[in-house]
């Protein structure tokens, strides 16, 4: 982890209809960390990661990536998305397409690579996943976890600069986590920096340098994994942890 | 009148008449369904586009518009159309064919605007969602993710559209375009056997749609198959 801010949220908001989701959320994550956000369901995580990206346009505050706000006009949101990989709890990978064609259209349509290259990279991206001998298969054919796998490096094949995890391995049936999960962790341990939204408390503890717990909109407490699933501070994280560990 | 004389007197039409049913009237229904399902497909993939823009004042014309073709009856556009068409466009010299064609491709045009738009919509928002998330446009969501994947919704509902517009061109032997009703009304102006020569046209527009809706049946299976 360096010094660098990579990611910087300022007094974000955003409500749905009169229910404020997001209560003024300020957090920073910097180059090469690896963030765990954890909370209890409906508590904002998703909506948080997706103001990151902008899929999800805040009504209010700030959102910095790379030194440049994004979240105003004239600024071509899509250049910068292309430097955030997403993966979604759902996988949401092309059924159109095949694994292959998944990892390369992306890549290929935004002119970072020609087919050739971007071809050579999926088949590197996928043996590196564990699925090169699907390349040519439907998504249909993958298991979950297989689905999921193919998601991260559809993602990763566009080089991006930050990973968003939004509970990757909640869909999941429990024998195909550990599969998901030892992709995050290698990801995590080549320096990417990576926001991962997750109930998976083992996990968190093990790989991420930092943990936030967000509640009704806001950030509750955070620190260090140890610091934080071990000594909480707050009443409500208490209460939390208490449940789920 | 007994069974055998209806039977009897169906021959008779038939093997006079046969033609003006089966290669006239058959094509001419066919033509204009085809012609109005095609049209119908440019125009209303157009209105579906409108629908779905961020131009609040273009969404509410393509929803007035849709509204005012459900909720008014067919012949009543075909006449507007009949009557309508030739003035506006007097240079074209369009006759009533042409008209009745117009008419036919812009009621067809809305209910098509509303298969494409919900064929659209069914699509996961999470496939939208991701390929946001790849840094790919709006327009490119749509052709490469969005588009590719509606269209397995889109063409069986369309076929379905085909096999009612097939039917509803018989409104247009009002106007006697020539099409399979028109057949009829003219067969049986000549001959006086109206019955038997409503069940000559029955039977071939029931043989018509549902040798399509069969089509269909096939298609849609083979494309749900592939899913
Ligand atoms: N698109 C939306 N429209 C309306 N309400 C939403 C939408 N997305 C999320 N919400 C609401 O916002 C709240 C927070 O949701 P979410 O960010 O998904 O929480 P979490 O990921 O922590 O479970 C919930 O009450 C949810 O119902
Ligand atoms: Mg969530």
């Amino acid at each position: 982890m360096t010094d660098t801010v990579l990611i910087e949220t300022k007094a974000l908001t955003k409500s749905f209809g009169s229910v404020n989701v997001l209560k003024g959320v300020d957090v920073q994550v910097h180059q090469g960390e690896a963030l765990a956000i954890i909370g209890p369901s409906g508590g904002g995580k998703s909506t948080f990661l997706r103001c990151l990206n902008l899929l999800e346009q805040p009504d209010g505050g700030e959102v910095i990536f790379e030194g440049q706000k994004i979240n105003q006009k004239g600024v071509d949101v899509d250049a910068y998305r292309q430097k955030m990989g997403m993966v979604f709890q759902h996988f949401n990978v092309f059924p159109h397409m095949t694994v292959q064609e998944n990892i390369t259209m992306a890549p290929v349509l935004l002119k970072k690579k020609t087919k050739a290259e971007a071809e050579k990279q999926a088949v590197s991206l996928l043996s590196r996943v564990g699925l090169l001998d699907k390349k040519d298969e439907y998504p249909r054919k993958l298991s979950g976890g297989q689905k999921q796998r193919l998601a991260i490096v559809r993602a990763l094949a566009m080089e991006p600069d930050v990973m968003l995890f939004d509970e990757p391995t909640s869909a999941l049936d429990p024998e195909m986590v550990g599969e998901v999960l030892s992709v995050i962790r290698s990801l995590v341990k080549q320096g990417m920096t990576t926001v991962i939204v997750t109930h998976e408390m083992g996990f968190a503890r093990e790989v991420s340098d930092r943990i936030l717990f967000m509640a009704d909109g806001t950030i509750v407490e955070q620190g260090a994994p140890g610091a934080l699933l071990d000594h909480p501070k707050e009443k409500r994280t208490v209460e939390f942890l208490s449940k789920v560990l | 009148m007994t069974l055998t004389t209806v039977i009897q007197n169906i021959i008779k039409i038939m093997s006079r008449y046969w033609d003006v049913f089966l290669i006239k009237g058959v094509s001419i229904t066919l033509a204009l369904s085809a012609i109005t399902v095609a049209f119908g497909a440019v125009f209303g993939s157009l209105l579906a586009l409108m629908k779905m823009s961020r131009f609040k004042v273009l969404r509410g014309l393509v929803t007035a518009f849709v509204e005012f073709i459900r909720g008014t009856p067919m012949l009543l556009q075909l006449y507007v159309g009949y009557f309508i068409v030739p003035l506006l466009f007097p240079a074209l010299g369009l006759g009533t064919f042409a008209s009745i064609a117009v008419a036919l491709v812009i009621n067809s045009s809305a209910y098509v605007s509303e298969i494409i738009r919900s064929g659209i919509q069914a699509v996961d928002a999470g496939q939208g969602e991701a390929a946001r998330s790849l840094g790919l446009s709006k327009a490119q969501t749509m052709g490469k993710v969005i588009l590719p994947q509606a269209v397995k919704n889109i063409l069986p509902a369309l076929g379905n559209e085909f096999v009612t517009i097939i039917k509803e061109t018989s409104l247009a032997s009002t106007f006697f375009v020539g099409d399979l009703m028109t057949a009829y009304l003219t067969v049986k102006g000549v001959t006086y056997l109206a019955f038997e020569s409503l069940i000559i046209v029955g039977v071939i527009y029931f043989v018509l749609t549902f040798c399509l809706s069969k089509l269909i049946g096939v298609y849609e299976r083979r494309l749900k198959q592939s899913d």
